[in-house]
């Protein structure tokens, strides 16, 4: 009895000693996400600020970077959150949907539709911006069994088990360790405005790439199945669906996509603007020296994220029920916090843009 | 299901739990399901095969032993009052039927063996000879088969012998062929080293279990830090031979050495050791050949339970086979007795040269791979007087440094021949290995040229520290087991701490992950 009681003791040892280490080593070695693709950080933080959002946005960077939640606050006091990662593929957008109605359950989703494009998982590296810092639940093992590429697919348990323990897959970081991998240890820096990533400078479109015609304008089935969970998710929950295209003007969206979205719309009865036809209703400038992108017509700035917030917010209530909330006074509160990070983040991206003349990170 | 895999883990762990609370006389049988379960891994259709070796074999020893049992109480009852050529005539002829049903087992075997491995091989033969096109069979390679067929080769040439008795129950006997740690690159296990302990029963022993642990993490280190992170620059350099001569040839010898040092054993060591953590003991396949001072001791410290298998099974009956000794006798007769001595030994070690190579695999680089072996063995045998002689004159032969030198041009001369199973060409190979001779690129040592092999920098620091240990552990190995005489004897905290270290060591320094395909072991393909 006492032997066997030395070697339970023994064996828990060595395993306490083990979590312990292995967990601060997978601390050590998981990208931060500070000065380097720092929209690793955006799926993460949706869970500071779910909860009592009225508008959902999912989609890719062509939600993040497009639409300001602070001004759609500011002026028509709709509180909502976006759910975006870069190249978030439709089926991501469709699990985060799922994740997200187990948090809060908006009135109003706006599902923009540049991903259609994608019937195939694109890349490792950005299935684990999207899917890393989504919450564990059977959902986030569903999106990520979707999701897998062909490389992924092949060893199906270690992918999963790495997603678990985050060290399997981070491991060999091990020589690309910086400052910031031990700064950032045990914290980490507020990067989005729910969800939101700013950026304040200003890099004029001087040439648009001419389209290449494609052999085939049809979306996969992959992706109208996607589409069609989404339609019904929302259905089954009572939440207005409305389509967007955002108002960037790369990567090229051709007229026959676009009608093919079109026709989806009217067929289910959905709402669907394709904001490129409206970007000179919207006062969106592409080509001045102060243009409202900040990498040449693929990401709205500010600017031209708080122009089509301006307009999307009088869209959204004309189109849908949503009400006014600045009279409640909590909501006020916690809006006001968002109000205040959001002007210091413009006001150091501003400052630096003045002193060095160009932007080295987010946070200025 | 590789063992470099969570999965392996996985499988492991909930063995060794079910290993150590089910009554002890079921752990065997429970090995013999997690075994098929292993096995399953591989394809239900890879079962197939290994099940008609099993029952193949244990019902022909089960036979042989029958006859063996009659003849022996025939001779002691009614047979007992016959004179001696009568009794000879009768063992005779029993002999010859335990022969027929034993070399109908190793037919059966060694065809399926050979259709399977070897067919496609014997086409591509016969389209280089007749100019034909006959198409490729591409039959997948069941895992561990050559493994499996020569173990049980062994146990039925040995039962034909006598031995040892053959294994009685079938479920036992199908554990002795099937035990999966040693199923996928061996060691080639005799039946009756391994039978005493394979059975059991076994209770928990902290101290094996322990020792068992020490040498699976020690392999992992081997495989994982090393091997597979070696293999990158080895895949490179030998994949674009136009690019990479010279001095980088030279590099290639190097670095495959280490990688097929660090893969092999590092497999062996995670054999050994989950076997030991079973209560299992598993013969040692590896001696540290790389200290070895010539090319026959190399042989016999390098995956040893193969070359002696070939010793004991092919050479030593090949050479008192009646033909053999006929063909010593002309050759004495014919070339005298210095040199007609040596025929008949030659002869055998070519044929188990031969075989050798093919048994590694189905292509004529590793024929050649085997012949020069022999070659160079054949001519260091001859060369032995004179080096005596040589010896003897300068007296320096049993120095320190004479000795460093011997190992050193051991290692060098086992490497340029192993070459030929990377670049798997043979003209190709020599063609590369010339190139050493007549491209002057050694400066690239220097120009940061190895830096684009795949591996940076921080990765050959990495290689270097983990030799470096490897080294070391093999040095203090020659006063004996590591664990039993350094690790063990430490405090329990220190062993505790010191073993948490090295894994942690292999889950950030060892090379996996997705996408990325060294997990799979070298010799697993032969």
């Amino acid at each position: 009895m006492k032997k066997a009681l030395k070697i339970i003791v023994k064996i828990v040892a060595l395993a306490a000693l083990l979590v312990l280490c292995l967990g601060l080593l997978q601390r050590l070695l998981v990208p931060k996400y500070i000065t380097e693709n720092e929209e690793g950080l955006l799926v993460k933080e949706y869970y500071d600020y779910a909860g009592e959002n009225d508008v959902l946005f999912i989609g890719d960077c062509e939600v993040y970077s497009n639409f300001s939640p602070v001004k759609l606050w500011q002026d028509f006091g709709i509180t909502s959150a976006i759910r975006g990662s870069p190249q978030q593929l439709i089926w991501h957008s469709y699990y985060m949907l799922e994740d997200t109605l187990r948090h809060e359950k908006p009135k109003v989703v706006v599902f923009n539709v540049l991903s259609m494009k994608y019937g195939e998982p694109q890349s490792e590296a950005y299935n684990r911006l999207a899917l890393d810092g989504m919450k564990w639940s059977n959902t986030k093992v569903r999106a990520i069994r979707a999701s897998m590429t062909e490389e992924e697919a092949d060893s199906e348990g270690f992918t999963i088990a790495s997603y678990v323990f985050p060290l399997l897959r981070f491991h060999s970081r091990w020589n690309e360790l910086s400052g910031e991998d031990f700064k950032y240890l045990f914290s980490t820096r507020q990067l989005s405005h729910n969800g939101y990533v700013m950026r304040v400078d200003s890099k004029p479109v001087t040439e648009i790439p001419r389209a290449k015609p494609l052999a085939d304008y049809s979306f996969s089935d992959t992706c109208w199945n996607y589409l069609n969970k989404i339609r019904e998710l929302c259905d089954d929950n009572g939440i207005q669906l409305i389509l967007i295209k955002a108002p960037t003007l790369m990567p090229h969206w051709y007229d026959e996509w676009d009608e093919q979205i079109v026709k989806y719309a009217a067929d289910n009865g959905l709402c669907y603007v394709n904001m490129l036809k409206e970007a000179e209703t919207i006062g969106i400038d592409y080509y001045s020296e102060n243009a409202d992108t900040f990498d040449a017509g693929m990401h709205l700035n500010l600017n031209g994220a708080e122009k089509l917030s301006e307009w999307f917010g009088n869209y959204l209530k004309a189109n849908t029920a949503l009400g006014d909330r600045r009279t409640e006074s909590h909501t006020c509160v916690i809006w006001q916090e968002k109000e205040d990070y959001y002007e210091e983040m413009k006001n150091a991206q501003y400052t630096q843009l003045r002193e060095e003349g160009k932007l080295t990170g987010y946070w200025g | 299901m590789s063992f470099v895999s969570l999965g392996f883990l996985a499988f492991l762990a909930v063995l060794m739990l079910l290993y150590y609370t089910v009554p002890k006389r079921g752990q065997w049988i429970l090995l013999l399901a997690g075994s098929v379960f292993f096995y399953a891994f591989a394809g239900w259709s890879s079962l197939i095969f290994i099940t008609v070796t099993a029952l193949s074999t244990y019902f022909a020893g089960i036979y042989i032993g029958k006859l063996a049992s009659a003849r022996d109480a025939y001779l002691k009852g009614e047979g007992k009052e016959l004179d001696k050529e009568a009794k000879k005539a009768y063992k005779a002829k029993v002999k010859k039927r335990t022969y027929l049903i034993m070399s109908l087992c190793l037919i059966l075997n060694l065809g399926m063996l050979a259709v399977i491995k070897y067919t496609d091989f014997g086409i591509s033969i016969i389209n280089g000879i007749f100019k034909t096109n006959i198409g490729f069979l591409r039959f997948a390679l069941p895992m561990g088969i050559s493994f499996y067929i020569f173990q049980s080769m062994g146990y039925i040439i040995d039962v034909y012998r006598g031995k040892y008795a053959p294994e009685k129950n079938v479920a036992r006997f199908c554990l002795f062929v099937s035990f999966f740690p040693q199923l996928l690159q061996g060691p080639i296990s005799r039946f009756d080293e391994l039978s005493k302990t394979l059975y059991g029963p076994h209770d928990f022993d902290w101290d094996k279990f322990a020792r068992g642990a020490w040498r699976v993490v020690w392999g992992f280190f081997k495989k994982m830090i090393i091997a597979d992170r070696m293999i990158t620059a080895v895949i490179e350099l030998s994949g674009r031979p136009d690019k990479y001569k010279g001095v980088y040839v030279v590099a290639l010898v190097l670095f495959y050495a280490i990688e097929l040092y660090a893969d092999f054993t590092g497999g062996i060591d995670i054999t050994i050791g989950v076997a030991e953590m079973l209560g299992i003991q598993v013969a040692e396949n590896f001696d540290r050949p790389f200290f070895s001072l010539n090319i026959t001791e190399y042989w016999r410290r390098w995956h040893i339970t193969m070359g002696t298998w070939f010793k004991d099974y092919i050479f030593y009956p090949l050479s008192v086979s009646p033909k053999m000794l006929k063909i010593s006798k002309w050759s004495r007769e014919k070339l005298g007795n210095a040199i007609g001595k040596r025929v008949p030994v030659y002869l055998s070690t070519i044929i188990v040269w031969f075989a050798t190579g093919l048994w590694h695999g189905a292509a004529w680089n590793f024929i050649v791979w085997g012949l020069l072996n022999c070659l160079v063995i054949i001519i260091s045998q001859e060369l032995s007087p004179l080096y005596g002689k040589f010896h003897k004159r300068f007296g320096f032969s049993n120095t320190k440094g004479y000795n460093v030198f011997q190992m050193f041009r051991t290692f060098w001369l086992m490497g340029f021949i192993r070459v030929l199973d990377v670049y798997r060409d043979v003209p190709g190979t020599f063609k590369q290995v010339g190139t050493i001779f007549t491209t002057a690129n050694w400066g690239d040592l220097f120009n940061g040229s190895f830096l684009e092999l795949g591996l940076a920098w921080q990765d050959f620091i990495v290689i270097l520290l983990g030799c470096a240990v490897m080294l070391t552990v093999s040095i203090l190995q020659n006063k004996g087991q590591v664990r039993d005489r350094i690790i063990l004897k430490r405090p329990v905290p220190v062993r505790l701490i010191l073993f948490a270290a090295l894994i942690l060591i292999i889950a950030v320094f060892g090379a996996y992950g997705i996408g990325y395909d060294a997990g799979q072991f070298i010799y697993v393909q032969f």
